[in-house]
């Protein structure tokens, strides 16, 4: 099914909001996909990194619901060669923040069994924590 | 004093955001202000004519146009004063379109207060203006032409044609340019050399061309009516007994790589640029020659029956004297080992679209240098488009040449597969989309997307691109027996130079700056200097070919006339003022100010015609003494007090 789509001044809003945590200026984007075929970890992403730009700079609030940006590991590849200059990774980790914001918890620390919890890897746990609770 | 002001409305530009009422009502309170009026369109003939008859009229003896930008209109309207009887330097133009109503469009009320200040200051200035006149100088037909490609030739032509004195010099041992590397020219087709080879036969067959190859232009001093140059001809080892019959080729023991053909073949250390050049005569490469390097071998010499070789030639310097300037200096190709991620230089597969060039022209001469294969991508927008190499601008061809390209291979060989990856395909021009919709027919296959990386395969030597389909969202790694890099230009060698001799202004992107983008496309903020072709900018063929006839046909008409009228605004000196320091001999861009004694004193003496009015020296000038006619101190002095609301002295 194809949705249908508005451009109302709420996209706007999105706009600005992730261009004011990422710094960046995501309607520079000229869509040339030098991000995603460059990108490795690409093929575990269910959106590409020019595809979430694409979905930032309509002001598509949807882009969230992609997991694409916690697949991003930030190596800057496409940082370093986005053709425009824009930082890629910055507006993955402003689109991670958006999320963050909205103080939802993902993950119930205290159902974790106690045995699992104990070989757990700490690194693992804390940036669980991090991503997955508000 | 009489002091005409005259408010346009600019058809709604400048009347819906600024309250022209307040304006008019505010001017007619002004001081020495005789006739206040507006009109929707003050560049009409009607509202010209305003001007003309209210001067005779009212005996006006100043005029304030508050319109557009004096770049716009300005001469427009000295016209008008000059028509009635006036100098045209005592008119004023407050721009109240451009750096008022336009970007003040959403705060009316201080666009008003604003547009009534700048024609306060403009008032303010109009009354110290003094009566300044036009010079008019002599000037001959003798031209510059710079670079001998197939803008330089262009334009060399059309002025011999005409009956112009022309210099052509060229850096290369041949006229040509990068044309002659082309195989066929987009959308026609017609085969580069073959549309190029009759132009640059009419060159030397042009008694009113004198013709340097193998030369630069070292110094270039003067002005318009009066540029003298000092051409370098570098040596080429070969005199003019030269007849081109090959036998010294033969037994030269040297052999490296063919630039002309991209380093395809080889070349001997004595050679003929290419199979049309212009002149046709040998050369020898001195920095590959094993007698100039080593002082042994000289078999050419020995075996040439026109005893043509001359190993003792010497540099020669040549002087001339011009009155205009056309520059056609050209562009490079953008260096592909820069773009690191493709692998250019250290991947054999990996080649230059202009090598591809040659490619064709060889294999449709059936003398194939090197295998193409049957998979070949194109990547477009290598060097162009790209901020990481630091270039921002698009290089406008690669489009065009790449869709060429492609269809020739594809035709040539329907079993290859040809992809041609783009960022966005631009066929912009006459027949150009025509001319990609005809590559898709042929099967061309146009992939939106620009190259991440290219691989080397190291057992098969095959190359792997990374790509994501931005249009379908899929990521792409293939394999290709062959890479073409679709190089993009940068400002050549040449043109670089040429800006450095000539001290002339460059755009962001580096190439030669126009005086105006629109209404100024050839000329430049030296007088008596044109651009044309790729020194301006990138373009294609026919652009490059209709630019050179406008910058001859510029050219021509500076010098038609045999006179030329000169601006008055210059620096002037007062001599009891100056110290003759000479801060404004070294700040002058223009070789414009001397010292020279006077009465026991040494004393700046400003050359009218040089000095292009910059104001560099008054602003330098520790004492003052430097000033600038139509902008003296004391007008500056009333615009800024005008501007801060004081009141008049």
């Amino acid at each position: 099914m194809i949705k249908k789509v508005e451009l109302t001044p709420e996209n706007d809003r999105f706009i600005n909001k992730v261009n004011e945590l990422s710094g960046e200026v995501v309607t520079l984007c000229e869509q040339c996909g030098t991000c995603s075929g460059g990108c490795p970890l690409v093929s575990e992403m269910d959106i590409t990194p020019s595809q979430w730009m694409r979905l930032a700079q309509l002001g598509l609030k949807e882009v969230l619901d992609y997991k694409a940006v916690w697949v991003c590991a930030s190596c800057f590849t496409c940082t370093v060669r986005c053709p425009r200059k824009i930082d890629v990774s910055k507006v993955a980790e402003a689109l991670r923040q958006i999320i963050l914001r909205k103080a939802i918890d993902y993950i119930d620390l205290k159902a974790i069994p106690k045995e699992e919890l104990a070989c757990l890897p700490q690194i693992a746990l804390v940036s669980a924590c991090r991503k997955f609770t508000g | 004093m009489k002091i005409g002001v005259y408010v346009c409305h600019c058809g709604g530009n400048i009347s819906e955001v600024v309250d022209i009422k307040k304006l008019t009502s505010s001017a007619e309170n002004q001081p020495e202000v005789a006739v206040v009026r507006d009109n929707a369109h003050m560049c009409s003939d009607v509202g010209r004519n305003l001007v003309l008859e209210d001067i005779k009229k009212h005996k006006l003896d100043r005029v304030v146009v508050a319109a557009c930008s004096p770049q716009f209109h300005g001469k427009t309207f000295m016209d008008i004063v000059e028509k009635a009887g006036l100098s045209p330097y005592v008119f004023e133009m407050a721009n109240i379109r451009e750096q008022c109503s336009w970007p003040h469009f959403n705060e009316p009320d201080l666009a008003t207060k604003k547009a009534k200040d700048l024609i306060s200051v403009a008032l303010a200035k109009a009354r110290l203006d003094e009566s300044l006149s036009r010079k008019t100088m002599p000037i001959g037909k003798r031209v510059l032409v710079v670079g001998a490609g197939i803008a330089g030739i262009q334009a060399a032509l059309d002025l011999g044609d005409a009956g112009f004195e022309v210099y052509l010099v060229e850096k290369e041992a041949t006229i040509g340019g990068k044309m002659a590397q082309l195989s066929r020219t987009f959308p026609t087709e017609d085969c580069a050399a073959c549309i190029l080879s009759p132009k640059m036969a009419d060159v030397p067959a042009n008694p009113n061309i004198t013709l340097f190859t193998n030369s630069e232009i070292e110094k270039v001093s003067g002005f318009l009516g009066n540029f003298d140059v000092t051409i370098n001809k570098k040596p080429t080892y070969v005199n003019d007994q030269c007849v081109a019959c090959g036998v010294c080729e033969e037994k030269c023991p040297v052999k490296i790589p063919n630039e002309f053909e991209q380093e395809l073949t080889t070349r001997r250390a004595i050679y003929v640029p290419f199979e049309f050049a212009v002149p046709y005569k040998y050369l020898i490469d001195e920095s590959n020659c094993i007698y100039l390097q080593k002082g042994k071998c000289g078999n050419c010499k020995k075996v040439c029956p026109h005893d043509a070789v001359d190993f003792d030639q010497k540099p020669e310097k040549v002087e001339v004297k011009v009155d205009t300037i056309i520059v056609a200096t050209g562009y490079d190709i953008f260096d592909a080992k820069e773009k690191k991620v493709y692998g250019f230089g250290t991947n054999k597969n990996v080649i230059t679209s202009l090598a591809m060039e040659r490619m064709i022209v060889h294999e449709a001469e059936g003398r194939a240098t090197r295998e193409i294969g049957k998979r070949v991508a194109f990547i477009q927008c290598v060097g162009s488009r790209d901020e990481q190499i630091g270039n921002e601008y698009c290089s406008r061809i690669c489009c065009m040449y790449a869709t060429k390209l492609s269809q020739l291979l594809k035709r040539a060989d329907p079993k290859k597969d040809v992809y041609v990856f783009y960022t966005d395909l631009r066929a912009f021009g006459k027949g150009f989309e025509e001319y990609y919709k005809r590559a898709q027919k042929t099967g061309v296959k146009f992939i939106r997307g620009r190259v991440a990386e290219v691989n080397e395969d190291s057992k098969t030597g095959k190359v792997a691109i990374k790509v994501e389909d931005t249009l379908a969202r899929q990521i792409i790694e293939s394999e290709f027996d062959l890479v073409v890099l679709s190089v993009g230009m940068t400002p050549g060698a040449g043109t670089k130079q040429a800006a450095e001799v000539l001290r002339m202004t460059k755009s962001p992107g580096g190439f030669l700056q126009e005086a105006h983008p629109k209404f100024k496309p050839v000329d430049t903020l030296n007088d008596g200097v044109f651009i044309c072709g790729c020194a301006q900018g990138p373009k294609d063929i026919p652009d490059t070919v209709a630019q050179a006839s406008a910058a001859a046909s510029r050219a021509i008409r500076l010098m038609n006339k045999g006179i030329y009228a000169v601006e008055p605004i210059t620096a002037v000196v007062d001599e009891d003022l100056c110290s003759g320091c000479a801060t404004c001999v070294s700040v002058c861009p223009y070789e414009a100010v001397k010292t020279e004694m006077k009465d026991d004193k040494r004393v700046a003496k400003v050359n009218e015609i040089l000095c292009q009015g910059c104001g560099s020296c008054s602003a330098a000038c520790p004492s003052g003494a430097s000033q600038q006619h139509w902008f003296m101190n004391n007008q500056l002095k009333a615009m800024v007090g005008a501007a801060l609301g004081e009141e008049e002295q």
